[in-house]
């Protein structure tokens, strides 16, 4: 019951303490992980924007370029000097300077034929005039077109501006090389696993993704009215999940795709939280030995302070319980007194008559002396007890007196020799020989050493042995002497009541029940301490602490 | 020797009167302190015998009393209380000796004799 008390208590101590740990360690874990997740979510998110923004004003500012320097060329010469093939080429390699991004040239007159062409294909005398391309770029002045295969059967796009010359209409056109174009693409800070491309409004690659798709590809990828800015969104994209930032070229219907891998870019977050896991297991591993160090503490002062209480408990009930009884006993000895005082004054004035004469001669007289003598005898034998009594009850001060405590014993013990010899009870002696003497009362000591050697051999009976020893605890400023007996030993139930006046295991009239009560009321006065040791079957040892000094 | 006995048990001191009075020694009883100090204002005893507890006038009051108006009559401390500390109280308020209740009729009548033999010495020292 007790036991469980304690268990309790101990886990009550081990809960609070690590709810009250544990609680604001998980809060101020969850929060900071929580901040951090978002902070970085949102530089990830804000970082990818900047790039698709960047990357998109790149691609529209070479894109306006190319156009302008086409633009620029068709405006400024003339139908006749382009169609001429060297001309031609002298101005090719002065775009060339500065852009190598052409990879060739070419003028087409209004029928659809190639007139002029410089670079590394032969398209001379093609006619495009079937070609889309040519039919937009007639009808609008200028054209864009999509990555397409055409006649040379490579992956290219085409940049297209028409002039109107007097009544003639003529183009000026020029392939973009796609390598250049899909490295410009591509070229993006977004670590391993990222990618950026392009999509036109069907969902056709336009660049070369680093994903080890082709050019051309029609990909899965959900379709988008054209919209301005940038948006990003987190998607699964041909089996790949990742965060998209999509944003319409102006120049082109076109659509660049940047992707970025969140687990990449989450990577440092993972990493946090993994560090941050370790050490709340480290903190958490911390807190509960703590926890269970201090809950352990806690109990066994709480255990010992228990013990302690009981143990002084049960001192003071033993002290107020022997007060009560001496008060008690003195008031029953004191009223039993006084008749008795009465029985054996009549009983006296009963013996004076019968020692007259005439009485001497009377028939019964005999029987009358018989009958005085026993009741002086029992009136003397209550008077023993009443007096026993108001001896237990008087407080006297303790005579303080030189004691060798070791002789008195000896003394003591040859009071009692006849009655063990007699009894077959060998008294064995153990002294310390340097026990030093002590102040203390020798004949109260002896009335208690009385006691328990006589309870001793009343004990053994027959035919065993007690021993007798003496020890000096110096560290405990104590004189130590136990009476040992090789007697059947004290049942706990009598243990506990030894010290308990008028408690007797012996015959009625042959024991008071008074003895030991005395003996502990005078080594208590004495400043001493006296304790039983016993188990059933086992012999009894008494032991006194008395001071040494 | 004229001897006052002092006690509230009547039975006792009933008694003890006639067994007092079987040896021939010259008794009287008083139930109380204050009547025995009214016998003693009439008469002159040699040796008293005073209950310590009675009712009314205890004894130590009584044995102050007693003291005060006859010094050199001897008491005897009769103790029903068996506190050797009222015994001794007694002896230091000049008490002859004291007795534990029940009483050894013999052992009494011994001290009531060495009592009464200090009575006559300190009476030849004082005349």
């Amino acid at each position: 019951m007790e036991r469980d008390s304690y268990k309790r208590l101990r886990l009550k101590i081990i809960g609070a303490t690590l709810g009250f740990s544990f609680v604001p360690l998980a809060l101020m874990a969850i929060t900071f992980y929580a901040k951090l997740e978002s902070t970085y979510f949102n530089k990830v998110n804000a970082n990818l924007r900047n790039l698709a923004e960047n990357k998109k004003e790149t691609i529209d500012l070479f894109l306006n370029e190319r156009i302008s320097q086409l633009t620029t060329l068709a405006f400024t010469e003339s139908f006749a000097d382009l169609s001429r093939e060297d001309y031609l080429e002298k101005v090719f390699s002065v775009i060339q300077i500065h852009s190598k991004s052409f990879i060739d040239l070419g003028v087409i007159d209004e029928s659809g034929r190639s007139v002029a062409y410089c670079g590394p294909y032969q398209l001379i005398d093609l006619n495009y005039s079937k070609e889309r391309w040519f039919q937009e770029a007639m009808a609008k002045g200028l054209y864009v077109s999509d990555v397409f295969l055409g006649f040379r059967k490579y992956p290219h796009f085409i940049i297209a501006v028409t002039r109107r010359e007097g009544d003639k209409s003529w183009i000026l056109r020029a392939t973009i090389d796609s390598d250049i174009f899909d490295s410009m693409v591509r070229n993006v800070d977004l670590g391993a696993r990222g990618d950026a491309f392009i999509i036109n409004r069907e969902g056709v690659l336009q660049t070369k993704p680093r994903n080890g798709q082709a050019v051309l590809e029609k990909i899965d990828f959900p379709v988008y009215q054209e919209f301005a800015g940038t948006r990003l969104k987190e998607m699964t994209v041909n089996g790949a999940q990742g965060l998209y930032a999509l944003t319409w070229l102006n120049k082109k219907g076109w659509l660049l795709v940047l992707r970025d891998d969140p687990k990449e870019e989450f990577l440092p977050v993972l990493s946090a939280r993994r560090l941050l896991l370790a050490a709340i297991g480290c903190a958490a591993l911390l807190i509960i030995t703590g926890a269970v160090i201090i809950a352990n503490a806690m109990v066994s002062e709480v255990v010992k302070a228990e013990r302690e209480k009981a143990a002084l408990d049960a001192n003071l009930t033993q002290q107020s319980k022997m007060a009560a009884l001496g008060k008690m006993a003195a008031g029953v000895a004191h009223e039993v007194n006084n008749p008795l005082a009465i029985i054996m004054e009549m009983a006296g004035w009963m013996r004076d008559l019968l020692s007259e004469e005439e009485m001497k001669e009377s028939e019964n007289y005999k029987e009358f002396e018989n009958a005085l003598t026993k009741i002086e005898f029992h009136v003397r034998r209550a008077k023993d007890v009443t007096h026993r009594l108001l001896g237990f009850a008087r407080r006297m001060e303790p005579l303080q007196e030189d004691v060798n405590v070791n002789m008195l014993l000896d003394q003591t013990r040859s009071f009692l020799e006849n009655e063990a010899n007699f009894r077959e009870i060998a008294i064995v002696s153990d002294y310390q020989k340097d026990l030093p003497r002590i102040t203390s009362d020798t004949a109260q000591l002896q009335q208690v050493f009385l006691n328990i050697i006589d309870n001793a051999i009343d004990a053994v009976g027959k035919d065993g042995t007690i021993t007798i020893s003496t020890r000096h605890l110096a560290e405990q400023g104590k004189v130590a002497v136990s009476i040992k007996d090789s007697g059947p030993g004290i049942p706990k139930d009598v243990l506990e009541r030894l010290f308990d006046p008028f408690f007797t295991t012996k015959r009625v009239g042959e024991g008071t029940g008074l003895g030991l009560t005395i003996s502990y009321s005078i080594i208590e006065k004495l400043g001493g301490e006296i304790h039983v040791e016993s188990r059933e079957g086992e012999g009894a040892t008494f032991n006194i602490l008395l001071p040494d000094k | 020797m004229k001897l006052l006995l002092i006690d509230d048990e009547r039975d006792f001191i009933e008694t003890m009167e006639k067994r007092f009075k079987f040896r021939k020694i010259d008794v009287t009883a008083a139930g109380s302190g204050a009547q025995a100090l009214e016998i003693l204002g009439r008469e002159e005893f040699d040796v008293a015998i005073l209950d310590v507890r009675m009712p009314g006038m205890d004894g130590l009051d009584t044995l102050k009393e007693i003291k005060k108006r006859h010094p050199l009559m001897e008491v005897i401390m009769l103790t029903g209380h068996g506190s050797v500390e009222s015994g001794a109280r007694g002896m230091s308020l000049g008490a002859y000796d004291y007795v534990l209740k029940p009483v050894d009729f013999s052992v009494l009548l011994d001290k009531v004799e060495m009592a009464y033999e200090r009575k006559l010495l300190n009476v030849a020292k004082n005349a």
